[in-house]
């Protein structure tokens, strides 16, 4: 896998050749499992092919089972500088409930060792868990934030086809995650961590000035980015790809030096819902110039009539011609998104 | 050329899926009129919607040639739709008959819409061939079959055909009792002109193509021709004999059967049952028993998108082209906006024509809750009835002296287990039973007096459930009745939804105003507040649900891998919303709007 992952780097370095690659993310699936020397070699061959920005951002992503003490201390000697750990609760209750490796101990002693070796760390956290009561979700946030980590993503639980929890889901053995409760904990989260000075940048992100995840926040500006690796997606400005999710297939044809990819045009509508999709989801919104300028007048016409009724009912806001989600809309802001698409 | 005594001309008359058309193919088959190439399943269905549904909504004629004993033969065969919203048409084609193949399936026996059919052929004076078909399904059970035949006939249980459609069974025999048993038209070849219509195809490129009998004289090409109930006149441009495809001829004669095209561009202008002359020596006589074909059920229809009401317009003025019994007006709606009260020969006739209008047209379009026509007397006049097509046409309670609704004769058969679930539905749906007779020891056939809008409300799904599938039904209209009626208005967010307003007896009314609600909250989606919904009588509600804000309607992640997926997900829910009609903030799909029919599911 490694050296398919170093050849597709090489077979697509002409793609970026006017770009500067300014993150890297190692994410999906369970990258921590490549040792600290290979992820170096990764790294080298991205300087080796590519044009690096001068500080770039290195993210790796890691469940706490994986992060032992030895661990971080060798990732901290690495290009390696941020560091995304999936905590998910410190609770033991709710990690059984999810299916999850660690306990909430390990969750809390990584944590603290990681915060030790590192500045930049962000912690994934769940809330709306079945059973787990506002106090327990504050509780939560609570010891998240006792090491000074400078940002923090929170996801409401999302019941999966094909999970154990979906399965208790299903027999009744678990209760259906609550959406009022869900609600609830999603205020408390933003009411929390603003006072503790987080800027809320993205629906499920919350990162100090200076701290935001640089990578996430060029998926959703709409900027240009490589994925390496099976079902990795690309976006190039005008076409999206995707490789074969297939391992075996995957290191198969990119070691014959053939990319095995599916690939979209994304027509200027499909770009507009995109901007409007991801924009809605951040502080900086969907600002009516910038639709103007890239996807033409008609779209911004379309934009600011379909947004009437949401203004009206106050779960928009439009200021200095941007359009946000209001602290009502932001937790509906799926349906508000679609209500402004073209199709 | 063809003497009078070597024409045959005939039509099958059959319950739906008893084997009509894969008989027919047999035939044609059989006397080589279909070549090899020119083979098709069911030949004589061609349109998309008839295949897909199984019934030949419009009926079509075919000439095959047969040798028998040394001699050749003309066999007509016409076609009749087999659906009860159809039965003015199924009429006229049956006039145009000397004899009937009567296809019985051997593992269902007969059916109510059979014996109307049949009992329109006896009224006619058609000689009945009795077949059974399907003998070769290991559930045939042909000599108990043979039994219901001969009992409903009176004749010969050698009279019988045992035949398959699908082994080609019998078709030999079929053909010679054609032959032998049906009596060559009569008719007088000197006499003027008289033809009877029988159907009209469109086709967009020359007009409408009229396919007509010839009752007495001949139509030659070029002749100068009048339709006698619509008054208009034409030339006979080309005429023809119809096979597979179409045969000029120079001219048609007596008893035989054939399609004319003299430029018509509208269907309104080509009435079936009216009588085609000569224009300078007309007949003194028309064909008897041509009607105006009468709409049954009225049902709203509009754009989904108020802007496209032109087009809507449009696309209905070119299905009238080729529907003459399609009537619209143009209404408007306080929730829907502009849109045309259109009249139907019934529900059938209703689907179909907002399935082609989706698909031929690609017009995206809600249909309201469909009525019958009523007819109301205010207190002032009391003798002058004012026509209510739309329950927000009823005049004020108070100012009226009485409404009437349509009555229908009702024919039920089924099985003699289920008489009492399929009484109970009728008398449920406000039905008075008018006669029980056992047309075998297992057989039962019920007669009701029931309103019509009854029928229209989910009676169908209702019969069949009941029945578990056995049951058959056939009815005709009886007249216009006295009735205790209420218009039940839906509240959908405190304001009033006319496109839901229903007239509803007075003594279910609460029954099914609550049952509305209920139905309404289960196909309103969710939506970003609060929507309560409320069944009223005048002022007074009746019942009331809420439809639950939506909490939550956001994905937590949302990253490069994500962003495709989701935002085809957040697309297809875009088209979704834009098939739904906004009414003032809450946003109501299609087939809310015809709820009330489906109260019981």
């Amino acid at each position: 896998m490694l050296n398919a992952l170093e050849k597709e780097l090489e077979l697509r370095a002409e793609e970026f050749r006017d770009e500067v690659v300014e993150t890297i993310y190692f994410g999906g699936g369970t990258p921590s499992l490549l040792t600290a020397e290979e992820l170096e070699r990764l790294i080298g061959e991205v300087y080796k092919y590519y044009d690096v920005a001068g500080q770039p951002e290195i993210t790796l992503e890691a469940n706490p089972d994986d992060l032992t003490d030895m661990r971080i201390r060798e990732l901290a000697v690495s290009p390696v500088n941020r560091l995304s750990i999936g905590i998910q609760s410190f609770f033991d209750e709710d990690l059984r409930m999810m299916n999850r490796a660690h306990n909430g101990n390990e969750a809390l002693k990584c944590l603290e060792t990681a915060s030790e070796y590192f500045d930049n760390i962000t912690a994934d956290l769940i809330y709306g868990i079945p059973g787990m009561s506002n106090d327990r979700w504050k509780e939560n946030i609570r010891k998240a934030l006792q090491f000074g980590i400078p940002h923090i993503s929170a996801y409401a639980l999302t019941v999966e086809a094909g999970t154990a929890l979906n399965s208790f889901v299903s027999s009744g053995k678990v209760p259906a995650p609550d959406e009022i409760q869900a609600g609830a904990q999603f205020s408390i989260l933003s009411e929390l961590l603003g006072a503790e000075g987080f800027v809320h940048y993205e629906l499920s992100n919350f990162g100090k000035e200076g701290y935001f995840s640089r990578n996430n926040t060029s998926y959703w500006l709409g900027r240009k980015y490589m994925g390496i690796g099976p079902s990795a997606h690309s976006y190039n400005g005008t076409e999206r790809s995707w490789n074969v999710a297939n391992n075996p297939l995957y290191i198969k044809s990119v070691l014959k030096g053939k990319l095995s990819r599916e690939r979209e045009v994304l027509t200027v509508s499909d770009r507009y819902n995109e901007y409007v999709m991801t924009g809605l989801r951040t502080i900086w919104g969907v600002a009516a110039g910038k639709v103007r300028t890239e996807f033409g007048e008609s779209y911004e016409a379309y934009l600011l009539e379909q947004a009437g009724k949401h203004l009206e009912n106050g779960l928009l806001s439009f200021e200095k011609g941007v359009l946000r989600t209001t602290t009502r809309g932001k937790f509906l802001t799926d349906g508000i998104a679609s209500d402004l698409f073209c199709v | 050329m063809f003497a009078m005594k070597h024409i045959r001309n005939f039509c099958i008359i059959a319950h739906i899926d008893h084997g009509k058309s894969t008989l027919a193919d047999r035939l044609l088959d059989y006397t080589g009129s279909v070549t090899e190439r020119e083979k098709q399943d069911q030949l004589l269905d061609n349109m998309d919607l008839e295949r897909e549904r199984g019934i030949t909504i419009k009926s079509h004629a075919i000439q095959m040639e047969y040798v028998h004993q040394g001699e050749t033969y003309i066999l007509n065969l016409i076609d009749t739709p087999g659906h009860v919203d159809f039965s003015y048409e199924v009429s006229r084609s049956i006039a145009a008959c000397e004899g009937a193949l009567l296809i019985v399936d051997a593992a269902q026996s007969i059916q109510a819409q059979t014996i109307s059919n049949l009992y329109l052929a006896l009224e006619n004076d058609l000689e009945i061939i009795p077949v059974l078909n399907k003998i070769d399904l290991p559930s045939a059970n042909p000599e108990e079959v043979t039994d219901d035949i001969v009992d409903l006939l009176g004749c010969d249980p050698e009279e019988v055909i045992p035949a398959s459609g699908k082994t080609g069974l019998g078709v030999d025999k079929i053909l010679e009792a054609i032959i032998e048993r049906v009596p060559p038209p009569k008719g007088n070849t000197d006499e003027p002109l008289q033809a009877m219509i029988f159907d009209s195809v469109y086709n967009p490129f020359r007009g409408i193509e009229v396919i007509f009998r010839v009752v007495n004289g001949e139509i030659t090409k070029g002749q100068k021709i009048k339709f006698m109930a619509t008054g208009k006149e034409y030339y006979a441009d080309e005429i023809g004999t119809l096979k597979l495809t179409q045969h000029p001829k120079q001219v048609i004669r007596t008893g035989d059967v054939g399609y004319l095209i003299s430029g018509i561009k509208e269907a309104r202008e080509v009435k079936v049952g009216d009588t085609i002359t000569d224009a300078k020596t007309p007949t003194k006589n028309m064909i008897a028993g041509f009607e105006n074909v009468k709409p049954m059920v009225f049902a709203g229809i509009y754009p989904v998108d108020t802007e496209d009401y032109e087009e809507l317009r449009a696309s209905m003025e070119k299905l009238q082209l080729n529907d003459a019994s399609l009537v619209f007006t143009p209404e408007s709606s306080a929730a829907l906006g502009f849109g045309f009260r259109c009249g139907f020969l019934g529900m059938l006739h209703m689907e179909i024509i907002q399935e082609r209008l989706e698909r031929e047209f690609d017009m995206t379009v809600i249909t309201t809750v469909p009525n019958v026509s009523y007819l109301a007397y205010s207190k002032k006049e009391q003798d002058t009835p004012i026509v209510v097509n739309n329950p927000s046409d009823l005049p004020d309670p108070s100012k009226m002296d009485r409404v009437e609704e349509p009555y229908i004769k009702a024919t039920i058969i089924t099985k003699a287990d289920f008489v009492g679930p399929v009484m109970s539905l009728c008398i449920d749906k406000r039905g008075q039973i008018t006669n029980q007779t056992y047309l075998t020891p297992e057989r039962v056939e019920l007669t009701f007096d029931i309103p019509l809008a009854e029928i229209v409300f989910d009676f169908y799904d209702r019969l069949k459930t009941v029945s578990k599938g056995y049951a058959s039904f056939d009815y005709s209209p009886i007249g216009m009745r006295t009735s205790k009626l209420v218009k039940v208005d839906i509240l959908l967010n405190g304001q009033s939804v006319d496109a839901l307003s229903a007239l509803i007896h007075a003594d279910n009314a609460y029954n099914i105003g609550k049952k509305m609600c209920e139905k309404l909250k289960e196909l309103i989606p969710r939506q970003q507040f609060d929507i309560p919904i409320q069944a009223a009588i005048g002022a007074k509600i009746i019942s009331r649900e809420t439809i639950k804000a939506l909490r939550k309607d956001v994905t937590a992640k949302c990253y490069g891998g994500d962003i495709s997926r989701k935002r085809k997900l957040l697309e297809k829910q875009k088209k979704g919303k834009k098939r739904m009609r906004q009414v003032g903030n809450v946003e109501i799909p299609q087939q809310a709007f015809m709820a009330v029919l489906k109260l019981n599911d």
